[in-house]
């Protein structure tokens, strides 16, 4: 009896493997449709096979079905074009739970290359997000772009030349983006108004600003905390900032590493940062008018610890020049001096904890300046440089993150 | 065996369960109730034609008090609710409809729009089917002799010739939408959900072939609704000025072509932008509001909406954009909405200062 119960347990587990069906694509003229009407009909187990080849685009593709993958043969090899795309604000467009994305790349879509919105369990690995012309205002913005998504993985992936963030994720919970690249984007890697994100194994080079934790008012999720950023390579981003104005990415200077902008609890250690123009860590407030009361400027609890810093401030950017032309020591790391900030009209004081500890310069003495703008937002002409830095702080590092994945 | 089966057809019959295939049979409740999509439009007997100009029994036209614009296309909105099962009223959002009600909409156009009721042709016909577990969105796709639509759920590129009111002969491509596409607007709060057919959209006349009445009466009266209280809202004409002031119009118009994405609910929820006509707070609804992820759709603007300054207003730039990377809505037009656009130009040049609450821009 027992053995019949097996075999026949066996029996079903076969049978619904055997459901799961692959569609495969390949390049050519009915392309466009064949894998639209694959990522529609397909049903959850399915693998969505992308062929080697250039797959030229002209809408926008969308996948809504959970637990489907959709693989190609390499993300040198199997290329989403969407140079000619006339339709849809991004390449791919993903809304649906336990989805993996393996093994291809998009090219030159009209707006975000790929995102993946309201999602839980989204795995981008081995993908390549790119504009190939290198960086222009009117790339893109984000490459690989989860947004409002829980557990998120992004792994050995690649994106050049966004014009605002190559791997961004954005109010998410559950985060690790490790050993990929951003290269010639605005901001390389930026993890903004998330909870519980590691960050390690990247390497950050070519952008205007390597890897930036944000959190900004006026969204659903804000708050931002609990980000690791470590083991990571970030050097020489001094590429000119290409972001159209108006967005907040549009206002950080050219010559950045690694930037802080209010969140709290983040750690960033064990890095390798330098060759960088302005700055290898800035800590700042949101510098632009709240409205909303519940929302904190400031950058609170951050650790930076056994970093490995090479040269900075040897070509200073943005207010950051300024500074440098009236004397300003530019320093391994900058701390805006903000402790007071202004929401909704009410003004508001809270110490900012800072950690710098066991960094290291290649022999030389870190450095640290406090810009002295007390005030968040604060004019740079009214900054008095000092070298006072904040309170310590003694928050724990957060517990590795875990990805939920099954 | 045969008089056996002869007998129970018989018995069938006479329950009227057998299905009746005569032209004047009723709507086909039991497919609209299968939980799958029918291969053709006329399967479900909503209209007495093939060609879909005569609504069948308990279909009833509607139209709205503000449209989402959709290159200039005529839409031809009907209501279906089974036999003694109506809508409950609500005042402020779409009605809950009860399982097997039906929302059909057909997007047409004129051969030429200076005659609007002559040659009209019929592109696609949109079914939202109330079933047990929600709403399911089915897409029909017409042939070009006008007398059949199939079920086309991965969408559709139809070459359309027309002449514009201008008395201009333009050359489109319509594109029926995916699936996925439908989607992209009919999501609330993870499901898939009605846009229009709220009371604030619905309290107009309609003219009924026997006659002007008013929508919200009428389906109380056909049994589409539980009730229609005297004190209904009733949302503005956007271009109509005798219907509202400039701001009601605007919001209104607002409120019908952005947000059902622009939600807190909706597909754009994580932009923090709520341009629903109930949404009081400025910032939400864009006034000194600055972009989180619009990237180069911003347009060098600070701000989505700059009071006093529509061509500081990245709202208005992306509603007037084409570019798929900037345009808003992100999908179903092809062509600018003139006429909305200079409504919204107005509303924000208008507004020249600041609402209270909102500090000044840094």
């Amino acid at each position: 009896m027992k053995l019949i119960v097996a075999a026949c347990a066996a029996l079903i587990l076969c049978a619904g493997a055997a459901e799961a069906r692959t569609w495969r694509i390949r390049p050519g003229p009915n392309a466009q449709a064949q894998l639209q009407t694959a990522l529609i009909e397909a049903r959850p187990g399915d693998q969505v096979r992308l062929a080697a080849g250039r797959f030229a685009l002209t809408q926008g593709l969308s996948l809504a079905v959970d637990r489907v993958t959709i693989r190609g043969e390499g993300q040198d090899r199997s290329i989403l074009d969407f140079s000619r795309q006339n339709q849809g604000a991004e390449g791919l467009l993903v809304t649906a739970n336990r989805v993996t994305l393996r093994d291809f790349a998009v090219e030159n879509a009209r707006g975000d290359a790929i995102k993946a919105r309201d999602c839980d369990q989204i795995t981008f690995t081995g993908i390549r997000a790119e504009w190939t012309r290198g960086p222009h205002r009117d790339n893109g913005a984000y490459g690989l772009y989860p947004v409002n998504c829980s557990n998120v993985l992004i792994e050995n992936s690649i994106a050049r030349g966004a014009s605002d963030a190559g791997i961004y994720v954005g109010q998410s919970r559950h985060i690790i983006v490790r050993n990929s690249l951003a290269e010639a984007n605005v901001a390389g890697i930026e993890i903004e108004n998330s909870f519980f994100a590691d960050v390690y194994g990247n390497t950050a080079t070519r952008n205007t600003a390597g890897i930036l934790v944000f959190d900004l008012p006026g969204v659903p999720q804000m708050g931002g905390h609990s980000v690791r950023v470590y083991e990571n390579r970030v050097f020489a981003n001094n590429t000119a900032n290409f972001a159209p104005p108006g967005n907040i990415v549009g206002q950080v200077p050219a010559g950045m590493g690694v930037m802080v902008m209010a969140n709290r609890n983040v750690h960033v250690f064990e890095n390798e940062i330098g060759e960088h123009g302005t700055v290898n860590i800035a800590i700042v407030a949101y510098p632009n008018t709240i409205a909303d009361a519940t929302y904190n400027p400031l950058p609170r609890d951050v650790i930076i610890r056994a970093n490995r810093f090479g040269r900075s401030g040897f070509a200073p950017a943005g207010p950051f020049a300024a500074l440098a032309q009236a004397g300003a020591p530019l320093t391994d790391i900058i701390w805006d001096g903000a402790e007071t900030y202004t929401a909704a009209g009410r003004p508001r004081t809270e110490p900012v904890r800072i950690t710098m500890r066991d960094n290291e310069a290649q022999g030389r003495a870190v450095t640290f300046l406090s810009l002295g703008v007390p005030v968040a937002g604060g004019d740079m002409a009214e900054a008095q440089p000092n070298t006072n830095a904040p309170a310590l702080s003694t928050a724990r590092e957060p517990e590795r993150v875990r990805v939920q994945q099954d | 065996m045969r008089a056996l089966a002869l007998a129970l057809l018989l018995l069938l019959s006479a329950s009227g369960a057998v299905a009746r295939v005569s032209a004047d049979a009723p709507v086909n409740q039991a497919l609209v109730l299968s939980g799958r999509p029918a291969a053709t439009l006329t399967e479900y007997r909503f209209f007495r034609d093939a060609r879909a100009r005569e609504p069948n029994a308990g279909v009833t036209p509607y139209d709205l008090n503000t449209a989402l614009f959709s290159d200039d296309a005529v839409k031809f909105r009907y209501v279906y609710t089974p036999p003694g099962a109506a809508a409950r009223y609500n005042a402020d959002g779409v009605f809950e409809f009860p399982v097997g009600a039906v929302l059909i909409k057909t997007f047409a156009y004129p051969a030429d729009a200076r005659a609007p009721n002559d040659n009209i042709r019929f592109l696609e016909t949109r079914l939202l089917i109330r079933q047990r577990n929600g709403w399911a969105a089915y897409p029909y796709v017409w042939n070009e002799e006008g007398d059949e639509a199939r079920y086309t759920p991965i969408g559709a590129d139809i070459p359309v010739e027309r002449v514009n009111e201008a008395g201009a002969r333009i050359a489109l491509t319509w594109r029926a939408p995916n699936r996925n596409q439908c989607a992209g607007c009919h999501m609330s709060a993870g499901a898939l959900a009605p846009i229009g057919p709220a009371a604030r959209n619905l309290n107009r006349d309609y003219p009924y072939a026997d006659g002007g009445a008013n929508q919200l009466t009428r389906w109380v009266e056909r049994g589409h609704l539980d009730a229609a209280p005297a004190g209904a809202p009733r949302a503005a004409e956007a271009f109509n000025p005798a219907s509202g002031s400039l701001e009601a119009r605007a919001r209104a118009y607002l409120d019908v072509n952005c947000a059902h994405c622009h939600n807190p609910a909706g597909p754009a929820h994580t932009s923090g932008l709520d341009l629903r006509s109930a949404n009081a707070d400025a910032t939400s609804l864009g006034i000194f509001k600055r972009p989180i992820a619009a990237g180069r759709a911003s347009g060098d603007m600070a701000y989505s909406i700059d009071p006093g300054h529509p061509e500081r207003s990245i709202l208005l730039h992306r509603m007037e954009s084409l570019d798929p990377g900037v345009m808003m809505p992100e999908l179903g037009r092809q062509s600018v909405d003139a006429r909305g656009l200079a409504l919204i130009r107005e509303w924000i040049s208008e507004m020249n200062a600041p609402a209270p609450g909102v500090p000044p821009p840094h």
